[in-house]
């Protein structure tokens, strides 16, 4: 239970130029913290072992595959939003990759020169790649950014004097005028990704690009139902494992995986298996996202006593909610519908943003939960500020409802930890 | 016998039910291990059961404690005790503030609690007393008896207390500061009672609710409503854990 290893490549993180010695200290603790959170847990389903795995080679086998990827010619792309259209990076042969961004490790790196008082997802980013700690941020060719909160994108400014950065402009409003700009800026991603690959995307490319993309999704949506079921199958921590996974696996693997999974759950909802505990109260999290390895509120809540059965989060239903229309041809209307699909996504950074309050009620009603908990970043001022709907549609509901702002930090588990105890005292009484 | 403690920041509370009213209550400073200090409080006694609350309640259950609830639940309880038709608590302990609405039947309805900083909470208020050299008894009375006030603008600990290092040096006599503290403190608990709702009647609870001029603030700035302390408010948190006790065994 306690032998859990991220493997070490230091022999690759040294040609990648990171600083080997401090990221090897990084990479024992997040070994021990995987083993508490997670093989701790009792009665996992057997699938979970690839995505154990994919943990354990986080900092190696999966680097090692962006490499030879690149060796081949193939781009390497990271990315920081669910706004990017991963599709067009598939069309042309290349890797999208979620970056580092998720530990409070790297935060004092960013403070060196970044101001303090901004999200910590912003500030831990630029610190991995500051610091040379982050395996994904040395091998890629370049970071595509978008414009989706004011952190990031004057972060972009200064990032790209360590790593080419690249922005995509995402607009604010969902006027026809602002679609009709972002389908511009889509086309100029797929330019940028032509030229960086070296060959032009087809339409036949594109097509097969959007099936394995939207193959991808239904498996997460998939698995996201199959969590939905009373009792659950899979524990809250596991489901958002896999979400966080999503973001740096080989696509089609990845499909096949969660695929094999979901054929061992439904047997144990058939055998009527649960996880953690029939009678367990079922939390659903909505608001930002959890990027690896911020586990806290799951390991919260699950330690309670209660399961986590949904994350309304871009790490998450927003991640793979919506699908690209398949049966679209010509390569200017193949692009406008993967723009249709992208604009599906409800990010608080839009406004009006109606539609995110009528899903997250939707979310609840889906998943079976008895409260929501709404989780926003610390200085996410939109998210933040988003939380006086949500909670007056809870309140309108009477959805039990409780809000935390947070960041990577320890320092406030005392306090979350005795907010959730009572929020789930709340629900049960 | 039942018995509540409440393994708080700075002091454990012990309350002792014997099913009708409160038999005997003990309140010592936490220390290093808080759970030693409430084994030692229990030595000799035989309760039919014991509930935990408080930051050390987990820790507590480890070694002694029948059951754990929540400080939240646990003032609840307290406070529908003295108070059976109070529908709000200001709970303002050493390391955190809570409000906290009740149904009738006295459980909780809502609840906010202060998040990662000492804003507001009474090592705030004992870190500023430290500041202006006065002893945390002599803080409020001062602070009451203080006619002027001055403003305070940060409730950060950290900048706050640059705040009134400044005001000091600007020979601003020390009453007057004092008395800022305390009503900056007021005016964030009126804002957190504000953003939850509150009922015709407020209790005051938690080891802050001692300080004389924080309880006049308090009522000061939410003169359409009457706030009440109960009989020993640091107790109140062990007392609803007692009552818990007594309920569940």
């Amino acid at each position: 239970m306690s032998s859990f290893e991220i493997k070490p490549y230091p022999e690759m993180w040294k040609a990648l130029d990171m600083d080997v010695p401090r990221f090897d200290k990084m990479r024992l603790m997040m070994g021990d913290m995987y083993a508490k959170a997670y093989l701790s847990q009792p009665n996992r389903p057997d699938g979970m072992a690839y995505f154990d795995n994919m943990i354990a080679e986080i900092h190696g086998g999966r680097v090692k595959e962006l490499l030879a990827a690149k060796t081949e010619g193939r781009p390497v792309i990271g990315t920081f939003c669910v706004y990017i259209p991963e599709e067009i990076v598939l069309a042309a042969g290349g890797i999208c990759v979620g970056l580092c961004g998720g530990s409070q490790g790297s935060v004092p790196d960013a403070e060196k020169i970044l101001p303090r008082n901004i999200c910590p997802m912003v500030k831990s980013a630029f610190g991995f790649k500051a610091a040379r700690i982050c395996p994904y941020f040395q091998a890629v060719d370049f970071v595509y950014g978008e414009t989706t909160c004011d952190a990031k994108k004057k972060t972009w400014e200064i990032l790209d004097k360590l790593v080419p950065t690249y922005v995509m402009e995402i607009p604010q409003c969902k006027n026809p005028r602002d679609i009709a700009l972002w389908n511009e800026e889509v086309k100029d991603f797929k330019a940028k990704v032509e030229e960086v690959a070296g060959k032009t995307i087809s339409e036949t490319d594109l097509a097969a690009a959007i099936k394995v993309m939207n193959n991808k999704r239904r498996a997460l949506q998939r698995l996201n139902s199959l969590r939905h079921h009373n009792p659950t199958p899979i524990s809250g921590k596991d489901g958002l494992l896999i979400e966080q996974i999503a973001f740096y696996d080989e696509p089609v693997r990845f499909t096949e995986k969660v695929n094999d999974l979901c054929d061992e759950l439904e047997v144990r909802i058939k055998n009527e298996v649960a996880v953690p505990a029939t009678g367990a109260t079922r939390i659903m999290v909505a608001g930002t996202p959890m990027a690896l390895p911020n586990w806290k509120i799951h390991t919260l809540v699950e330690g309670a006593g209660a399961v986590i059965v949904n994350e309304e989060s871009c790490i998450g239903t927003r991640y793979f909610k919506d699908l690209v229309d398949e049966t679209v041809t010509g390569m200017d209307n193949m692009l406008a519908a993967l723009t249709d699909r992208y604009k599906e996504i409800d990010c608080s950074c839009f406004t009006p943003n109606n539609e995110r309050i009528t899903q997250v009620i939707k979310e609840f009603r889906d998943s079976g939960a008895q409260g929501i908990i709404n989780y926003s970043l610390q200085f996410c001022h939109t998210y933040n500020i988003e939380e006086i709907r949500i909670r007056q549609a809870c309140e309108a509901e009477s959805i039990p409802y409780m809000f935390i702002e947070s960041d990577y930090s320890p320092e406030d588990i005392g306090q979350l930890q005795t907010r959730v105890e009572a929020f789930l005292e709340l629900i049960g009484e | 016998m039942y018995i509540g403690i409440d393994l708080g920041s700075r002091t454990v509370k012990m309350a002792v039910w014997d099913g009708e009213r409160l038999r005997d209550y003990k309140i010592v400073e936490s220390g290093f291990e808080p759970h030693r200090q409430a084994e030692k409080m229990l030595s000799g006694l035989m309760p039919k059961a014991v509930v935990t609350t408080g930051y050390g309640r987990h820790i507590a259950a480890e070694y002694f404690a029948d059951g754990v609830i929540t400080e939240i639940k646990a003032h609840a309880a307290g406070i529908f005790h003295h108070f059976p038709d109070c529908t709000t608590i200001v709970d303002v302990g050493g390391q955190d503030s809570k409000v906290i609405a009740l149904n009738a039947a006295g459980k909780v309805s809502n609840f906010q609690m202060n998040d990662k900083c000492a804003a507001g909470t009474g090592r705030f208020l004992e870190i500023m007393a430290g500041s202006l050299a006065f002893t945390l008894a002599e803080f409020g009375a001062a602070a009451l008896a203080s006619e002027q006030e001055v403003q305070i603008n940060s409730m950060c600990t950290v900048f706050a207390e640059s705040e009134v290092i400044s005001m000091k040096n600007r020979g601003i006599p020390r009453e007057h500061i004092a008395r800022a503290v305390h009503s900056s403190v007021a005016d964030r608990l009126a804002s957190m009672l504000a953003r939850l709702g509150y009922g015709e009647m407020v209790a005051f609870s938690g080891g802050v609710a001692r300080n004389p001029c924080m309880v006049a603030l308090l009522q000061q700035k939410l003169p359409e409503i009457q706030v009440v302390v109960p009989e020993l408010p640091d107790l109140t948190g062990a007392l609803g854990a007692a009552l818990y006790a007594a309920q569940v065994s």
